[in-house]
């Protein structure tokens, strides 16, 4: 087990070193969601209206800005294959990938999300909502974007193709995350959409082992 | 390590993509010798030190220790194999004591670290980051790093490149230490390891290259 928090660490250590991406991350998430403002104009009800699905979308390609460097840096250097050979199973190890992916990149995005909420004029019953289906479904964007850098480690400017891979199993995430800020806010119709959610990230919990691990050794091969 | 040890390969054949790189290969090595691995360039040298890792599946044939059958075996890999790549698996944002440490502790060897880095000569570079290091000294430190793992049998794959005369006979010397403990090593390599010949045993790929490869050649 300590090798898995080795692992965990090690990735955690080189997002913030390496020209610090997970900043550049937070900071693309606060462009986007304040360049709607700007386009919508101040009209404060129509702000409130798409705030939490700005945040959720802004979220959701800030999460895919960084999923390339997952795998792709151990791929070139040669350390992947070295993971491959180590007493931790790759399953385990792309599973420690996936943590630190999610502390590094969504963690922060969850602490800027109230701020930008007050840009985008949120009402003050839906900040905590937000928060709570952010930390519920952003774990399945990590982990479904694990298998997606699996993909495409071997291919040589694989983000593209990373995008139109994950985006369309984005979908349902980004649905479930905005019905259950707006049930939870209003207060009606259960936490049904919020059980939806956290499904969603259980399931992806659940198969992103085997398939990015698969898809790492063929990759290697 | 005390008792003699068999590491072999039997009528093993491999193919990448539609190409067979070798078949019918055979080899036999025993406790504290080497496999010394020629070919000319594209005969499959990488190709069969990452098939014995168990990073290529073969198509036909096994690989065994004793008699035990290590192609599926994970677990034993992990404990008895060490491979070294083309690739030195150096993080270039960490110093040369943080990578390998890192593996060190892995492999739960964290005591190993200072001698294996003496062993190899680059005490000074220890708190130097691997993007200032020269293509010979980072690799050293790979080296130095995988003389940090237990494992009784080393796979490297031209682990002379950028080496100079000393580094050279820096990794002569720990690989004698290593085949002096009833160590195995199999190394790719094409440059003279100064290794007692009795100890060396060859293989020459071009002895197994495959037919059909012959022909695509020749088409």
């Amino acid at each position: 087990m300590h090798i898995f928090f080795n692992i965990c660490k090690r990735d955690i250590q080189l997002s913030w070193s390496q020209g610090s991406s997970s900043s550049m991350v937070v900071a693309f998430f606060i462009i986007v969601v304040s360049l709607f403002p700007l386009g919508v104009g101040p009209e404060q009800n129509i702000l409130a209206r798409i705030a939490v699905g700005v945040i959720w979308v802004a979220a959701l390609l800030s999460c895919l800005l960084s999923l390339d460097r997952i795998f792709q840096a151990d791929f070139e250097d040669g350390s992947l294959d070295q993971y491959a050979l180590n007493p931790l199973s790759l399953e385990m190890v792309v599973m420690s990938k996936a943590l630190a992916h999610w502390l590094t990149t969504s963690v922060p995005l969850i602490l800027m999300a109230p701020f930008l909420g007050i840009l985008m004029n949120l009402s003050n019953d839906a900040f905590m909502p937000l928060i709570y289906s952010m930390l519920i479904g952003t774990p399945a964007l990590s982990l479904i974007g694990t298998i997606g850098a699996s993909l495409t480690v071997s291919i040589r400017r694989g983000g593209v193709l990373l995008s139109l891979l994950i985006l369309p199993l984005y979908v349902p995430i980004l649905i479930f995350g905005v019905i259950s800020v707006d049930t939870l806010t209003v207060g009606k119709g259960g936490n049904a959409s919020m059980l939806i959610l956290g499904a969603l990230t259980l399931f992806s919990m659940a198969i992103t082992p085997w398939a990015a691990a698969a898809s790492v050794r063929m990759a290697l091969d | 390590m005390n008792t003699q040890h068999t590491f072999s390969a039997t009528n093993l054949s491999v193919a990448r993509g539609d190409k067979v790189i070798f078949e019918g290969l055979n080899y036999e090595i025993n406790s504290g010798q080497l496999l010394k691995v020629v070919g000319p360039n594209g005969s499959g040298k990488s190709t069969l030190l990452k098939t014995i890792a168990g990073l290529i599946h073969s198509i036909e044939g096994s690989i065994s220790s004793d008699d035990h059958v290590i192609t599926k075996d994970r677990d034993w890999i992990s404990q008895n194999l060490c491979y070294l790549g083309h690739k030195n698996a150096l993080k270039k944002e960490f110093t040369v004591f943080e990578n390998i440490e890192f593996w060190a502790s892995i492999w739960g060897n964290i005591d190993k670290i200072v001698l294996s880095m003496k062993q190899m000569g680059i005490t000074y570079l220890k708190d130097t980051p691997v993007r200032y290091l020269s293509s010979g000294q980072a690799r050293r430190a790979a080296l130095a790093r995988s003389l940090c793992h237990t494992a009784g049998i080393w796979l490297f794959d031209e682990p002379t490149v950028g080496l100079d005369d000393q580094g050279l006979s820096l990794l002569s010397d720990a690989m004698k230490g290593h085949m002096a403990e009833g160590g195995m090593i199999i190394c790719a390599t094409h440059v003279d390891l100064k290794i007692d010949e009795s100890m060396t045993k060859t293989l020459n790929l071009a002895d197994f290259s495959s037919s059909n490869a012959l022909k695509t050649d020749d088409w």
